[in-house]
């Protein structure tokens, strides 16, 4: 089984929020629920970059590690999702998650957050793969069609990369060493313990 | 327009078009053209070295989503499953495991002089329902924030996941709201104790004779308050105040402008005096029923035995004497 990854090379990305738009439709996501951000660091300074980031399903993921109910659980392929059923929307995840993924669909006072949100790397939830069900509180699961998740399938730059690590990585290593520059792997090291080296 | 209107207005495009001209090529050769504009950027192991986190700009309404990445978000995780843990772990065990080991060695502490006939008003009715409404609420927060930290470890292999997520939910209603009895009960006993629990010099005294606990017999004077119950009493009141500070915060996530480092610190205060208060709490909750005889009618009935409070409170049986007496004394004749 593949260890699926998400990589975002920003010196391609655009900040056209293709990806954000394209997986709030995918997944009915409601309002104010941002599964997906482009983030721009040093905004209007030479050397500005954006970075779409989502959950990057985490090695050692410190959301399922926190969480006072265990409702977490890690597919074959390394994606982390969890069960709404048994979330109890303590906001725990969130402190704990170094990219800011998991998403409330309320503010949050007197512990009254709603079941949490998050990306499932487009590969739904406990329930039965493709059922309504699934949809309803997961989204849709391309994983399960044999599709990687619609963010980074429909980056017009491809920019946003999808797949299995190691041939993500193999591919951004080419693209570095080609055109001479890169401005790192974001994430990886906190998310997966290691980065690229070119 | 007159003619020479319409050629002075030429005369000007075609001088403004001169100058565009001359000037592009000298802006552009103040750039070195050997360096890539596109290559110096921001580099992500640079900006983790410099500083805690990366944040930058968003597009949507909500703040929290412009920190990029928050490494600490590890380290709480180290933090809630090893620390925090450990510290309970032994504050519950450690403390229990002393209290067994402490009954064993001295036994339940006996009134020495034996029952009396009388008795003696101790706490009166506001003051008995100040304590038990601290203490009803502290054990209510106590289970149901250790189900927090332990349940997952102890209480959801017992009974499965669904109803280990009933029993959460409502625990998580409970300490929400139940916070709010306990910090009322907090401004409650600190207004009706506080003046009863200002250290003084017979204090010292308790201290050095280890309180009477250790020997059989050994009974240092007191008034109300005896030094080991001024602790409590403190530890109570200093303890909850931050509980309720940080619990607070806890309830209102990001209220006012907080980051995710000031929720972490929250949860990291609140989780350690939480332990700590606990642990305290054990060994008030052993002297004030199984360790100690007659100890419990203090807080129950009220009213203790008068030999129980000449032993533990001497100075304090002294004082209520003169109090009735100066009260039952006959009035004097006009
Ligand atoms: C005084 C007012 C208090 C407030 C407002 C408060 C609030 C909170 C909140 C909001 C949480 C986060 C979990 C959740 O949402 O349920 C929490 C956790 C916790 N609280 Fe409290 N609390 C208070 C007092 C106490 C007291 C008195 C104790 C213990 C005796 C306590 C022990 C705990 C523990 C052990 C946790 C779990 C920590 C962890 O594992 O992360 N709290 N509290
Ligand atoms: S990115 Fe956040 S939500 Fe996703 S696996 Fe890592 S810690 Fe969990
Ligand atoms: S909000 Fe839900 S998923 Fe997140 S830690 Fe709490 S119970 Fe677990």
């Amino acid at each position: 089984m593949a260890r699926m990854k998400f990589l975002c090379d920003a010196d391609r990305c655009i900040e056209c929020n293709a990806c954000v738009t394209a997986c709030k439709n995918e997944h009915e996501v409601p309002w104010g629920i941002n599964r997906r951000r482009v983030v721009t660091i040093n905004d209007g300074k030479p050397g500005e970059r954006s970075i779409s980031m989502a959950c990057m399903h985490c090695t050692d993921a410190p959301c399922a590690a926190v969480c006072p109910v265990d409702c977490f659980y890690t597919t074959a392929d390394a994606v982390v999702l969890h069960s709404k059923d048994l979330c109890i929307g303590c906001g725990y995840c969130f402190y704990a998650c170094p990219f800011g993924a998991p998403q409330y669909p309320r503010v949050g006072n007197f512990g009254s957050r709603g079941k949490m949100d998050k990306c499932t790397y487009c590969a739904g939830g406990p329930e039965a793969d493709g059922s309504q069900a699934e949809y309803v509180k997961y989204g849709a699961n391309r994983l399960a069609e044999g599709k990687l998740p619609l963010c980074a399938e429909m980056c017009s730059t491809k920019s946003l990369l999808a797949g299995d690590g190691d041939i993500i990585a193999q591919i951004y290593r080419e693209r570095v060493t080609k055109r001479g520059y890169g401005s790192g792997a974001w994430g990886w090291r906190t998310a997966y313990k290691e980065t690229i080296t070119v | 327009m007159s003619l020479m209107a319409w050629l002075r207005r030429g005369l000007v495009a075609v001088l403004a078009l001169v100058a565009v001209v001359a000037l592009v090529p000298a802006a552009d050769a103040q750039q070195p053209t050997s360096v890539n504009p596109r290559a110096s950027s921001v580099q992500e192991d640079q900006l983790l070295r410099q500083l805690q986190q990366v944040d930058g700009r968003i597009t949507i309404p909500d703040t929290r989503a412009g920190v990029l990445i928050q490494p600490s978000g590890r380290e709480w995780q180290v933090f809630h499953q090893g620390t925090m843990r450990t510290v309970g772990a032994i504050a519950v065990l450690g403390v229990l495991a002393l209290l067994v080991v402490f009954y064993v060695t001295r036994g339940r502490i006996m009134i020495d002089a034996g029952p009396s006939k009388s008795k003696i008003l101790r706490f009166n009715t506001f003051e008995r329902f100040v304590h038990w409404l601290t203490a009803g609420a502290f054990i209510a927060l106590a289970l149901t924030g250790l189900n927090i930290t332990f349940g997952k470890s102890v209480l959801l292999p017992l009974i499965g996941p669904e109803a280990f997520t009933a029993v959460s939910q409502m625990g998580k209603y409970v300490h929400n709201y139940v916070s709010f009895p306990f910090m009322l009960g907090l401004v409650f006993m600190f207004l009706v104790w506080a003046v009863h629990n200002l250290p003084n010099a017979t204090d010292v005294a308790w201290i050095k004779a280890g309180g009477g606990l250790l020997k059989k017999g050994v009974h240092p004077p007191a008034k109300k308050f005896n030094a080991g119950q001024k602790l409590i009493f403190w530890s109570v009141i200093l303890g909850g105040t931050a509980l309720s500070i940080t619990g607070v915060i806890l309830l209102f996530p990001f209220a006012s402008g907080l980051s995710i480092a000031d929720m972490q610190l929250a949860q990291i205060i609140h989780g350690l005096i939480s332990l700590v208060l606990i642990g305290i709490m054990l060994a008030h909750i052993y002297i004030g029923s199984v360790g100690m005889e007659g100890a419990l009618d203090a807080m129950a009935s009220g009213e203790v035995d008068l030999n129980w409070a000449k032993e533990h409170h001497s100075l304090w049986v002294k004082e209520e004497a003169g109090k009735s007496a100066a009260v039952s004394r006959p009035a004097p004749a006009e």
